[in-house]
C-alpha cells in the first residue's frame, strides 16, 4: 500500500534515514518510492495502516502519513489517478464526519483558492458533515511548488493516518535543560539520533564520550535503559544541583538511567561481551573538546610517589593525558562496537567532514560492521555526518574482510588530526 | 555503580583483560544504597542471558546480601504462567527481585578492586572512576 509522509523541510538528509530506520526498529519492510531532498512529500510503500501508525508515532523529521489517494502533476491528473485507485473505497466514508487540510510547499494559497481546491473534491460521495475539529477522516491536499512559480508541480491527496511526536522537541528544548555544556546536540537531532540507533523499551544503550548526556537522554525517552561514561568525571558530577541526573529527573526518566562512570574509551573497563543493543556518541575531534587519552606524552613512565606514597592514591589525583589522533578514535570506537554490540545493534556516530575534499575524512570500517546509513549536516563553513553501523551476525562476516583489516591495523593509528589542523587554519584553501 | 554494571566491567588495564580474575571487580568497604528505577521486566529478560550469574553470586555473597538461586532464571521464571487470554503476562517476584538487585542496589561510596593486578577503583557518589595512572596504562 501506498502512503504519503508529509516531513518538515529541516535537516532534510535524515529523513529517509530516519523512515528506513523506524521501519527497521518496527520490523517491517519499506520501500522508498519517490523522495528528494528538496520536497517535504516522500511516497513510500508500506505493509499497512497500522504500520504507517506505527512509523510516524516515533517520527521526529515527518509531521503526518497518508494513505495515498492519488497524486499527479495537475489537478486533472490527481483526480484521475485518485479515482482509480479509490473508487471502491469511497462507499467506506459516506456518512462519516470529514475534513480536508491544504498544505502549500514554497507558495500560497488564498482563502478562495482553498476553498476551490477543496470544491474540485465534490464529486466524492460523502454526505457526512464537515467537521474540522475530530472528524472521523481527514482528508490532506499537498501542492508542491517550484519557488517563484503559480502552478504547483506535483500535487499529492491522501487519507489522514497519524502525526508525528514532532512536539517531543520543544520538551527537550536546550534552552530549558537544567544542565547542558557547549557541545549538547541540539534536542530535534539528539532525538533524531536515538530513532537512528533503534531505541526503544527493553534495549541497553550506552555513551562513552557522555557529557551532559544528551543522547541518553533522547534514547531513554524512547525507553531505552541508558548507560554513558566520560574521560572527564566532572561533566557526569555536574555542579551543585545540576548534573546528569538533574536532567532525567527533569524529563521524569531518572528511573531508565542505570550509571555514569568515569573512563577513557581507549582503557575502558567495559568487557568484551554482547550485551549492548545500540551505542551513540559524538566523540571529541579537537575543536572545542580536546581529544585526550589516558597516558604520558613522554611515553611509559615509572610510578610516581609523593611522601613515599602513590600520587594516584591521593584523593585530589588527576591522571596526565595525551593527544591522540581522531582517526585512531573513530577505529577504536568500532572496534568497541565489534565486541560489544549485539546482532543487529547500532554503532550511531557523528563526525565532522570538510566540505573541501582535500580534507573529507574516511568513513572508518570494520569488517563486523555495515554501514547503514551516512546523512550530512551542513553549516556555513563546515559539516558533519552521522554515520550508522549495524553490528553484522557473525555467521555473514567476511573473513577475508577480517584478516585485510588485521593486517592494516597498526599502520593506520597516528596520522595528524587533519580536521583541527584544517579548522585552525580557517578553512583556507 | 549498580550490580548490572558492575557485572559488565573489569580491570581497565590492558595487561589484565586476558586475565580471568580481572573479574569480576571486587568491592570493599562498600556503602550500598538503593535507587529506585524503572521496573521494566522485558529488559531483565533481554539482559538474563547477557549475565555472568556466577560473578553475581560471588559479588551478592562478599556484599552480603540474599544468596542466589544457583543458576540463571529463565525468561519463563520472570512471568506467571497461564495468563488468561491476551492479558500479558504478570511479572513473578523472582523478576521483582532481580529488578531490585540488578538496577536499584548500588554502590555508592567504596571501592572495586582488581584481583589480578590489585588496583583499586574509587565509587564516590555512585560514579566509579577508572582512570589509570600512566605508568598502568
Ligand atoms: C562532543 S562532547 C560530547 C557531548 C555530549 N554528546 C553531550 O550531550 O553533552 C565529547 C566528550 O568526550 C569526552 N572525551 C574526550 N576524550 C575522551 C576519551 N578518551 N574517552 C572518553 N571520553 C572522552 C569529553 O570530555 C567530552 O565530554
Ligand atoms: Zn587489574
Amino acid at each position: 500500500m501506498e502512503y504519503l509522509i508529509r516531513s518538515a523541510q529541516q535537516h532534510e538528509d535524515f529523513r529517509e534515514a530516519e523512515i528506513k530506520a523506524l521501519a527497521t526498529l518496527h520490523g517491517f519492510d519499506v520501500e522508498i518510492l519517490s523522495y528528494s531532498n528538496e520536497s517535504p512529500y516522500c511516497v513510500v510503500r508500506l505493509p499497512s495502516d497500522d504500520a504507517a501508525k506505527l512509523l510516524i508515532e516515533r517520527s521526529i523529521l515527518a509531521c503526518a502519513i497518508y494513505r495515498l489517494w492519488g497524486q499527479g502533476s495537475d489537478y486533472d491528473s490527481l483526480h484521475e489517478d485518485l479515482r482509480s485507485r479509490t473508487e471502491s473505497e469511497w462507499s467506506k466514508y459516506k456518512v462519516s464526519s470529514f475534513w480536508f487540510q491544504i498544505k502549500t510547499f514554497q507558495s500560497k494559497r488564498s482563502a478562495t483558492a482553498r476553498q476551490d481546491i477543496v470544491e474540485s473534491f465534490s464529486y466524492l460521495p460523502f454526505d457526512g458533515p464537515i467537521t474540522p475539529q475530530n472528524p472521523d477522516v481527514e482528508f490532506c491536499v499537498c501542492e508542491y511548488f517550484d519557488k517563484g512559480t503559480l502552478t504547483p508541480k506535483q500535487i499529492y491527496m491522501g487519507r489522514l493516518i497519524g502525526n508525528s511526536c514532532r512536539d517531543v522537541i520543544n520538551v527537550y528544548d536546550l534552552k530549558k535543560r537544567s544542565y547542558i555544556s557547549t557541545t549538547s546536540m541540539d534536542a530535534e537531532l539528539a532525538l533524531v539520533t536515538a530513532n537512528l540507533a533503534l531505541a526503544g523499551p527493553n534495549k541497553l544503550m550506552y555513551d562513552p564520550f557522555v557529557g551532559t548526556a544528551g543522547f541518553p537522554i533522547a534514547c531513554a525517552h524512547f525507553g531505552c535503559i541508558v548507560l554513558g561514561s566520560d574521560i572527564d568525571g566532572r561533566c557526569i558530577r555536574g555542579k551543585g544541583e545540576k548534573d546528569v541526573l538533574s536532567n532525567f529527573r527533569q524529563y521524569g526518566i531518572a528511573g531508565r538511567w542505570l550509571d555514569g562512570f568515569t573512563a577513557d574509551l581507549t582503557n575502558t573497563p567495559l568487557r568484551k561481551r554482547r550485551f549492548l543493543d545500540a551505542i551513540v556518541c559524538d566523540p571529541p575531534y579537537g575543536v572545542r573538546e580536546g581529544l585526550k587519552v589516558l597516558g604520558s606524552k613522554r611515553g611509559p613512565v615509572e610510578e610516581v610517589y609523593i611522601d613515599g606514597k602513590s600520587a594516584y592514591k591521593q584523593a585530589d589525583y588527576v591522571p596526565p593525558k595525551k593527544q591522540y589522533s581522531f582517526t585512531a578514535m573513530l577505529r577504536d570506537i568500532l572496534q568497541f562496537g565489534a565486541d560489544t554490540l549485539v546482532d543487529n545493534g547500532r554503532v550511531v556516530l557523528w563526525m565532522p567532514t570538510a566540505n573541501d575534499a582535500d580534507v573529507e575524512l574516511p568513513f572508518p570500517q570494520n569488517p563486523y560492521l555495515e554501514l547503514v546509513s551516512v546523512s550530512v549536516q551542513e553549516f556555513n563553513k563546515w559539516s558533519r555526518r552521522l554515520l550508522v553501523y549495524r553490528r553484522l551476525p557473525s555467521v555473514e562476516v567476511d573473513a577475508a574482510a577480517i584478516s585485510a583489516y588485521n593486517h592494516q591495523a597498526g599502520h593506520t593509528a597516528d596520522e595528524l588530526n587533519d580536521f583541527r589542523r584544517k579548522y585552525f587554519q580557517g578553512f583556507k584553501s | 555503580m549498580k550490580l548490572l554494571t558492575l557485572n559488565f566491567v573489569s580491570c581497565a588495564r590492558k595487561a589484565c583483560k586476558s586475565s580471568t580474575s580481572s573479574f569480576p571487580l571486587h568491592p570493599r568497604d562498600a556503602e550500598l544504597e538503593l535507587v529506585e528505577m524503572e521496573f521494566n521486566p522485558q529488559f531483565l529478560q533481554n539482559m538474563l542471558p547477557k549475565l555472568e550469574w556466577e560473578a553475581l553470586q560471588i559479588i551478592c555473597n562478599e556484599l552480603a546480601l540474599p544468596t542466589l538461586p544457583s543458576s540463571t532464571p529463565a525468561a519463563s521464571d520472570l512471568f506467571e504462567s497461564g495468563g488468561e487470554g491476551s492479558s500479558p503476562a504478570q511479572p513473578t517476584q523472582v523478576a521483582r527481585d532481580l529488578h531490585k538487585l540488578l538496577l536499584e542496589t548500588t554502590i555508592r561510596e567504596g571501592l572495586l578492586v582488581c584481583s589480578n593486578c590489585g588496583h583499586e577503583y574509587a565509587i564516590k557518589e555512585g560514579i566509579a572512576n577508572f582512570l589509570l595512572p600512566p605508568h598502568l596504562v
